[in-house]
């Protein structure tokens, strides 16, 4: 990869949870400009932290990056505050959406646009970018949020990143808790996000099928480690990750006792 | 002239509700932003007024005393962010509420170091007296010191109500308000909020405290005006500023009501714990009061 076409760029991190706890040992990865990037893995493998450490939510849960450094076009971002990062178009859509339940849908995508300051040029533009984007909103924008329904609250959470004008989206598990169809409505909406704006988007997927489908290149992670990385196509044909993230293998239906004794044996790296 | 009376009664605990809405009020400000009880608003109140009073005693002017004592509590709005909640971000609400329980023993101890703990008189020139027109024409007695701060305090609920709704400040404060942590992730500064919500707070709290140092002279009993407060914030929901108001005037009424037309009765004294009753009965209906949020839950 050439170093200078690299837009996010995580080296070796390792973090820390309450001065004990350490979560992951040495993650690195990158994100090219207008890229899609899939970061892969079970529950607990370090998805989340990893996001967290590139925004900077960590400090907030006493989480603290202690190695390695994160760079974002080329300046160095591990130590900024959130509202910094959001200010040079790093932005995250937090796992279960974390809507602000009490305001209307519209104010919740007002106030992603907090960043840009007091007189916030073109606010109307860009609200009605927004709802071009998920007409859905726009029928329910005077509705407390908290009363809206799972699908519409991921939509207001990324149209709530949207009004900051990011330029690198980082979305945690968008497809928890939604119906499949919604699950893959919403991923369109990010594939168009990132042809039509250029935004480059690094999610974070237990659903690797539908991940693998819609990221140029993915990472897999597993115990706080990268164990595997490639593009998309090339890991949603590789035989191991169809083996334990996509649930079939070229041997076909096997018993689920065989498939536990073959996991136990067989590791990564 | 029985109804003539009723009016009266009414009208009073209507205004000295008015009066309890304001210290009422604080409390919402900094509840709605922060989730935190504020147990440290009653020494605000004491705090303000007497830096207040003891700098017009200096013989400062009154706007410059009231713009000094505003400088004043928002410089302390700030430092409280910096020194009491910064380190605390992301703990639990009792622990947020024992630190406010600290720092009013802090500021109750720092304003009698600083101005000493003799009681003040305080005049603004409006006389506790009742209106003339009025007394002549309907033979009604309202305290013309009342009905000003009736007025004092529908601007300060307008402003603020305008600030929350309608402005990006406003807006900001509500997010934070709701969640910490999502209020973070769209690039709002939670210190600066906090700071700003503590300054508005500590401005509500010298109205407050000048109002209450006019009726009852300024003194360490003002920071019980807080526990007045309660039953107001119980009847009208914590994190509603009209809640507050409305509150204010249902306890003042009920009150004064309960005193005249009850009190006989039971032997009369009343009045000062009428309104605990008032709230406990509201506690058992309305646990959310009648403005509060009510907690959204997804099923």
């Amino acid at each position: 990869m050439i170093a200078t076409s690299t837009y996010l760029a995580v080296n070796n991190i390792e973090v820390i949870y309450d001065h004990v706890i350490l979560v992951l040992k040495g993650v690195s990865l990158e994100v090219q400009e207008r890229q899609i990037v899939a970061l892969l893995g079970a529950n607990g493998a370090g998805k989340t932290t990893t996001l967290k450490a590139i925004s900077n939510l960590l400090r907030a849960e006493r989480g603290e990056v202690t190695k390695g450094q994160i760079v974002f076009r080329g300046e160095r971002i591990d130590q900024l505050d959130p509202a910094g990062l959001v200010k040079r178009g790093i932005c995250q859509v937090m796992e279960g959406r974390h809507c602000f339940q009490h305001l209307t849908v519209e104010e919740n995508l007002l106030t992603g646009a907090y960043s840009r300051g007091a007189l916030g040029a073109g606010l109307r533009e860009d609200l009605e970018k927004v709802y071009a984007y998920f007409p859905r909103l726009k029928e329910r924008r005077h509705s407390q949020s908290g009363y809206t329904s799972g699908g519409e609250q991921q939509m207001t959470a990324i149209g709530r990143a949207l009004m900051a004008r990011p330029t690198m989206i980082l979305l945690d598990e968008p497809s928890m808790g939604l119906a499949p169809q919604l699950v893959e409505e919403i991923f369109e909406i990010v594939q168009e996000l990132n042809r039509k704006e250029g935004v480059s988007f690094l999610l974070a997927e237990q659903n690797t099928n539908i991940a693998l489908k819609y990221a140029g290149y993915g990472y897999i992670l597993e115990n706080g480690r990268v164990v595997m990385d490639g593009a998309g196509r090339s890991l949603a044909e590789n035989e191991d990750v169809k083996e334990f993230y996509l649930g079939f293998s070229s041997a076909g239906r096997r018993s689920f006792r065989d498939v536990k004794s073959y996991r136990r044996r067989k590791r990564w790296l | 002239m029985e109804l003539i009376f009723f009016i009266e009664v009414l009208a009073g605990g209507l205004l000295a509700g008015v009066m309890y809405a304001l210290v009422a009020l604080g409390f919402v400000l900094i509840y709605k932003a922060s989730g935190v009880f504020n147990f440290a608003q009653g020494s605000m109140v004491f705090f303000a007024a007497l830096t207040f009073v003891s700098l017009t005693e200096r013989g400062w002017n009154f706007w410059l005393a009231l713009a000094a004592t505003l400088a004043v509590m928002v410089l302390l709005g700030v430092a409280t962010e910096r020194v009491v909640l910064r380190p605390l971000v992301n703990q639990a609400p009792i622990t947020l509420f024992m630190a406010t329980i600290g720092l009013a023993f802090v500021l109750e101890g720092l304003s009698q170091l600083l101005w000493g703990s003799q009681p003040h008189g305080l005049e603004l020139g409006i006389p506790d007296v009742p209106m003339e027109w009025l007394s002549r024409k309907w033979n009604v007695n309202i305290s013309q010191f009342d009905l000003f701060a009736a007025f004092v305090a529908g601007a300060l609920v307008a402003v603020l109500a305008l600030l929350f709704q309608k402005t990006r400040i406003g807006r900001a404060l509500r997010a934070v308000a709701d969640d910490h942590q999502a209020a973070l992730a769209v690039g709002i500064p939670l210190q600066h909020i906090w700071a700003i919500v503590w300054a508005v707070a500590g401005f509500v709290a010298l109205v407050a405290g000048v109002m209450w140092g006019v009726r009852n002279g300024v003194q360490y009993a003002l920071t019980f005006v807080a526990l007045k407060a309660l039953p107001v914030l119980i009847l009208g929901g914590f994190e509603s500023i009209l809640g507050a108001i409305i509150g204010g005037l249902i306890i003042g009424a009920g009150e004064k009501l309960a005193e005249v037309y009850l009190g006989p009765y039971v032997g009369g004294g009343i009045e000062s714990w009428f309104a605990y009753v008032i709230a406990l009965l509201f506690l058992l209906v309305r646990p959310e009061g009648l403005f509060g949020e009510k907690h959204i839950d997804r099923v």
